[in-house]
């Protein structure tokens, strides 16, 4: 009894603790606003190390992603790439003299988790958020950051709604783009005229990229044969959507989901003597990197991809090459969305002449103007530019695996599959049509 | 010829649901608790057997006792640990939501061992595809395994319960624990030998789950867990010979609903036939309807 008692003390005694605590931090918020006094603080505690830190002050640049859990791949390979953007950029001096720090915190994939996360930022001060990585949290901070008015860019959220504020912009393609592009790219190359798909019914991401990929087939010289989906809840057995598709007599295809669950697709058609062309999205990327996974089984397969470590060109090479030596690994599609964020959020912020002192609403404003008019050579395109609805304008590069690696595929010889510089698109448009 | 590949197809997957759910069936028949954490022991299962072929080096065959034996050893583990001090406390919601808690603590345990990061499972099966009918029927050799295995473990528990001294004083303890005890049945024994053998079959189950659909998450043991459960109420929890039953209609419900209705609603009929069963025999299948006096 006496026991009981101790302890309900004590639980009262940590409980009033932690609601004072949350007052405190409550308290902290509207601090926020005197940016000046913070960032002297932190430049003195900084040691003077970085001279130019204390003169220009510091960018707090804040991020969300999923850390742990299921697409932990995914976040992990943000906060890499933004946090070696970052360290570039403060070692080449900065923006306009000013350091930048990033933040970042972990939303597990979930919408309620990334709310939290974006609350936590902006109590430390964020100025700019880059994130969400993944569509369903992403569309949950774009409507509590365009309340505040507080810049967003997403280095991967694909969903239509990520970008609906315009607040929100985007590196990557949207998922109704992908579906489009997947569309034109089989049509036109005459991959196939019996078409199957199969997608993710409970996922925004796959089902978008299906339903603007099935719009845009009608007007192709393909016929969608067999539609399939699955669900999260049964992502195991796709014995079933692939003996559909191969009785409808498909020869292609088309699987708009991430590449955990193509490995196993593929998996299984091997088993049961199925062999069509398999044509996927960007979520494909990272297929390879499966452990255990046996690479012929990839062997032929394309898909869109807005970036390819392989490729010859010099930024690619220099940013693979960096992000081997800093994390050990091949960087993915997600990492070099969030280093060319990274540098689109600096572009922006010298085209606006922002400066570390003034309000996150006021950079807001200043960068959505900035946005349209900068234009980035980075390693997911070539011209990035964005228009003023928060999408981003630039060219899809096509990557087909073969003898166990991924080859970026020339318009021109697309059969070969050769690792050239995908720069000249039009070039072999042209030559295409004649 | 569809038609058989499905129905070998969904006769496969039941029979991976059936295996798991006997895990289920034999601990609430005995203990008179839902251990959640059953679903994530069969991932663990399969991660063990990855890593002894992958960096041991051993054979897949003694890569599968290895996760037999580890598996045997964490079941009892867990039991101890986590489940007996409050089997006999008065709410059985505490040991539900403590089981819910070690499910999550091992697949943390998971991530942070071996990564979010998704594993191809290289199959552990040698034996080749059979193919009928002049190439339009494949089966492949991992069905094949699948469905003996589960016909041998079945088996070879039925005469274990029936026949061995263990099995009957298993039987007593899920009868009445109480007089079970009274007539000299250690009865923490029993239900831990109970976890041990629930546990080795999650060990063979993962193995089987991911030579089948070869993928391995840590999130991999959650789904297939929770359908074998509901396997297991739907051919009536505690029974044996109902778990099989339920696991097989199980799995070839969802493959035909797939496969001839919608592939978007196949988990919604499966529900729906799950819903519809209990209705009519509330106790499952083949459960048994006592009533408890009060």
């Amino acid at each position: 009894m006496k026991l009981k008692k101790v302890l309900c003390i004590a639980m009262t005694a940590a409980v009033t603790a932690v609601s004072m605590a949350g007052c405190g931090s409550g308290g902290d918020q509207p601090a926020g606003t005197n940016e000046g006094a913070d960032t002297a603080q932190e430049g003195e505690s900084d040691g003077g190390s970085e001279s130019d830190a204390a003169a220009g002050g510091t960018f707090k640049i804040g991020g969300i992603g999923p850390l742990t859990g299921g697409a932990a791949v995914y976040g992990i390979a943000v906060k890499n790439g933004a946090e070696l953007a970052v360290k570039e950029i403060n070692e080449a001096g900065g923006i306009n003299g000013a350091q930048i720090e990033i933040n970042y915190q972990d939303d597990e994939h979930d919408a309620e988790k990334a709310v939290n996360a974006y609350n936590t930022l902006k109590d430390w001060g964020a100025q700019a958020i880059l994130g969400a990585v993944t569509s369903a949290p992403c569309v949950a901070v774009g409507s509590v950051s365009y309340e505040d008015n507080i810049f967003m860019l997403t280095p991967s959220g694909t969903a239509v709604d990520c970008v609906k504020y315009d607040n929100a912009f985007r590196v990557c393609f949207s998922d109704p783009m992908q579906g489009v592009e997947s569309a034109k790219y089989i049509g036109e190359h005459g991959l196939a005229t019996k078409v199957a798909a199969i997608y993710d019914s409970s996922d925004v991401y796959s089902t978008g990229i299906y339903q603007a990929f099935a719009e845009e087939a009608e007007n192709q010289d393909f016929e969608v044969v067999a539609a399939e989906a699955f669900t999260s809840e049964s992502k195991s057995d796709f014995s079933v959507q692939l003996q559909k598709a191969k009785d409808a007599g498909a020869e292609l295809v088309f699987l708009p989901f991430y590449y955990s669950e193509a490995a196993l697709v593929l998996n299984q058609a091997a088993g049961m003597d199925f062999k069509p062309v398999f044509f996927g999205c960007d979520g494909m990327d990272g297929i390879l990197a499966v452990k255990g996974f046996d690479a012929a089984l990839a062997d032929n397969l394309i898909f869109l991809s807005p970036f390819t470590p392989t490729s010859p060109d010099e930024t690619i090479q220099k940013f693979v090459g960096d992000y081997e030596t800093a994390y050990g690994e091949t960087p993915n599609q997600f990492a070099a969305d969030a280093y060319d964020g990274i540098y689109a959020i600096k572009a922006a912020m010298e085209d606006g002449n922002v400066t570390p002192d003034m309000s996150p609403s006021d950079i807001c404003e200043a960068l959505k103007a900035a946005m349209v008019n900068i234009t980035i050579d980075g390693v997911t395109a070539k011209n990035l530019t964005w228009e003023a609805s928060g999408e981003p304008s630039k060219e899809p590069m096509v990557v087909k695996i073969a003898n166990g690696d991924y080859a970026v595929v020339d318009d021109d010889d697309a059969a070969a599959g050769g690792a050239e510089a995908v720069n000249n698109t039009e070039a072999a448009d042209t030559a295409d049509a004649e | 010829m569809s038609f058989i590949s499905y129905l070998i197809n969904g006769i496969s997957l039941g029979s991976v649901y059936a295996i798991i759910a006997l895990g289920y069936t034999m601990v609430y028949g005995i203990a008179k608790m839902l251990n959640f954490a059953h679903g994530d022991v069969i991932m663990i299962g399969a991660y063990v057997v990855m890593a002894s072929i992958t960096r041991a080096g051993l054979p897949p065959f003694a890569a599968i006792l290895v996760s037999i034996v580890f598996c045997t050893v964490l079941g009892v583990v867990i039991e101890t640990v986590a489940y007996r001090p409050l089997l006999n406390a008065a709410s059985s919601l505490a040991v539900l939501i403590t089981a819910i808690g070690v499910s999550y603590l091992l697949q943390n345990i998971a991530l942070l061992i071996f990564g979010a990061n998704t594993i191809s499972f290289a199959s552990v099966v040698s034996v080749p595809a059979l193919v009928l009918a002049g190439g339009a029927l494949t089966i492949t050799g991992e069905t094949i395994v699948t469905i003996i295995c589960c016909i041998v473990i079945m088996t070879a528990l039925m005469v274990f319960i029936k026949k061995s001294k263990a099995g009957q004083a298993m039987l007593a303890v899920s009868e009445d624990k109480g007089a079970a005890q009274l007539m000299g049945i250690n009865v923490n024994g029993t239900i831990a030998l109970t976890f041990a053998i629930g546990s080795a079959l999650a060990a063979v189950a993962g193995v089987l789950l991911c030579s089948a659909y070869p993928t391995l998450t840590p999130y991999t043991g959650a789904m297939p867990g929770i359908k074998a459960f509901v396997a297991a109420v739907f051919g009536g929890i505690g029974s044996i010979p109902g778990a099989l039953i339920g696991g097989i209609l199980l799995g070839v419900i969802e493959i035909f609903g797939k496969a001839y209705i919608s592939s978007q609603m196949a988990d919604a009929i499966v529900f729906g036939v799950l819903i519809v069963i209990l209705l009519v025999k509330p106790a499952g299948i083949l459960g048994k309807n006592i009533q408890e006096k009060v």
